[in-house]
């Protein structure tokens, strides 16, 4: 499959970022004369000044911008899939007390499709792809089933959201359909999820997130699922280059 | 068959795409049929950039592709609708709900793609005549190990045939978020109905799993890819290739999805 998107003018593998500072600077100052609103959302623009003696930030304390055009969107697939990839391995090495020999295989199976997404999509992005994230998994209690299934719940239902909002957002038909063939990977997941946590048989489509008139999942957009996801991220994302449409 | 027939009406075969894409731009005009559509549950975002990026040339491929998941949605609704309607058949308890859910989104999806369709000012396709026994070889309901089986078939299918439609729908934002949204949906019917069958919820390499007809291989088949966007996902990650091909869902043509479904359709007399 060849078609692209023809009515966007962007060239996909263009990138205005590559994690180059000045360039960073370069665009943030411009979008803060302009407009003066990035700055309440970016409280570590002092870490991008220019500094030559300053030591280079460790790496949970570099603000990471995702990139625009469907670089940019493979970036945030990216920065999503290294959050679940993150929650999965630590839930394999650390299982909760008392899992069942079938959790335990599902929690193996989703590490290992979770960890081969990240990988798959570190490599397709290759030079352009974002640094390895810092998470903070603090608030999930690893030995406690409940929390630890309520988080892969999250983290599930949030990846098929955000997917489902991200395929608009494409350019090139063929990433396009790279993103449906994870989606429906996450989906079969999320109800997985549901199915041994919730005590409702309704729940692997449950009503909370399938609409009860139209039978449609749902879709987030960027800003949505950064925001849910946030408090388990370190680094500052900057997804302000992200298309909209 | 009514589905070749809607087919060739709407225009699904990718030498017609690329007439369209090539008129595309002496076409291009914005139209005020995307205000019309019945978006319920679609972001106002979303919806607003389908009215914005509405152009007359793709509408007839759009409208090939609702068509042809209408025809699906027909197959699937029709289906468990007939099964949970059969006295006996599915058991109470969580077989029962599972299967009410699952038959409510079918039918909703029915009334959901005609409402889209008729909003383009396109003709909704007939319903089909079904024939699930497929000519008395599968007895789904009156046998409940065949009633999931089939189930499980129809599922996957309907995964893998929304997924190979995403590219004919780009032009088109609020259709193609909304394609997306029914195909996780099915990914999720899927699941369930796979672990209800005591498989795992997602397909390894490209085994149709234990239980399943061997006419059902057909769904299953190039499941087993390794290759993503020109990647062997193989040289890139330790996981081992059950996990990346479960990874990792694959799409159906329109004409293998057609063999699949077409094996229950009636031919009309026509």
């Amino acid at each position: 499959m060849s078609q692209t998107k023809q009515s966007k003018a962007e060239n996909s593998t263009e990138i205005q970022y590559n994690g180059n500072r000045r360039d960073f600077l370069k665009f943030g100052g411009a979008t803060l004369a302009a407009t003066g609103l990035i700055m309440a959302g970016c409280q570590e623009v002092s870490d991008f000044l220019p500094n030559g003696r300053q030591a280079p930030l460790a790496s949970d304390q570099r603000a990471v911008p995702l990139g625009k055009g469907d670089i940019g969107v493979l970036n945030y697939a990216y920065t999503l899939e290294q959050l679940e990839a993150a929650f999965y391995l630590a839930v394999v090495a650390n299982p909760y007390s008392g899992i069942s020999e079938e959790e335990m295989t599902i929690m193996e199976d989703l590490r290992n499709h979770e960890v081969a997404h990240r990988d798959f999509l570190k490599a397709a992005l290759g030079k352009d792809a974002i640094i390895d994230l810092t998470f903070d998994l603090s608030s999930v209690d690893f030995n406690d089933r409940a929390s630890v299934l309520s988080t892969a719940k999250t983290f599930e239902d949030l990846g098929v959201a955000a997917y489902n909002g991200a395929g608009q957002l494409l350019v090139s038909a063929d990433l396009l359909l790279i993103a449906g063939k994870i989606v429906s990977v996450e989906a079969r997941h999320a109800a997985a999820i549901r199915s041994i946590f919730d005590a409702d048989f309704t729940s692997f489509a449950g009503s909370d997130v399938v609409d009860d008139v139209n039978g449609l999942d749902r879709a987030f957009s960027p800003a949505q699922v950064l925001e849910a996801a946030s408090p388990f991220i370190v680094n500052k994302i900057i997804a302000n280059q992200l298309p909209t449409s | 068959m009514k589905i070749f027939e809607v087919l060739n009406m709407y225009g699904v075969k990718t030498e017609e795409l690329d007439a369209f894409t090539s008129r595309r731009e002496a076409f291009r005009k914005l139209t005020n049929i995307g205000k019309n559509v019945a978006f319920a549950a679609i972001p106002t975002a979303i919806f607003a950039a389908s009215i914005q990026k509405a152009s007359a040339a793709h509408i007839p491929t759009v409208l090939g592709v609702l068509n042809f998941a209408l025809t699906l949605e027909f197959l699937e609704a029709e289906y468990y609708t007939t099964g949970i309607n059969t006295p006996g058949l599915i058991p109470g308890g969580r077989d029962s709900a599972v299967f009410a859910t699952i038959e409510k989104h079918e039918v909703d999806h029915v009334a959901f793609l005609i409402k889209v369709i008729e909003s383009y000012g396109g003709t909704p396709v007939a319903k089909p005549t079904f024939d699930f026994t497929v000519g008395g070889a599968f007895s789904p309901f009156t046998d409940y190990q065949q009633f999931l089986a089939l189930a499980q078939a129809f599922e996957d299918t309907g995964v893998r045939a929304y997924k190979g439609q995403a590219g004919n729908l780009i032009e088109e934002n609020g259709v193609l978020t909304a394609a997306l949204q029914i195909h996780s949906v099915e990914a999720r019917h899927a699941s369930e109905v796979r672990r209800l069958r005591g498989l795992k919820g997602w397909i390894t390499q490209a085994e149709r799993g234990m239980g399943m007809p061997e006419a059902t291989q057909a769904v299953y088949d190039g499941e087993d890819n390794l290759i993503q966007g020109g990647v062997n996902v193989t040289t890139v990650t330790p996981i081992g290739s059950d996990g990346i091909t479960e990874s990792f869902d694959e799409p159906l043509t329109t004409d293998e999805v057609l063999t699949i479904a077409g094996l229950f359709i009636v031919p009309s007399e026509s």
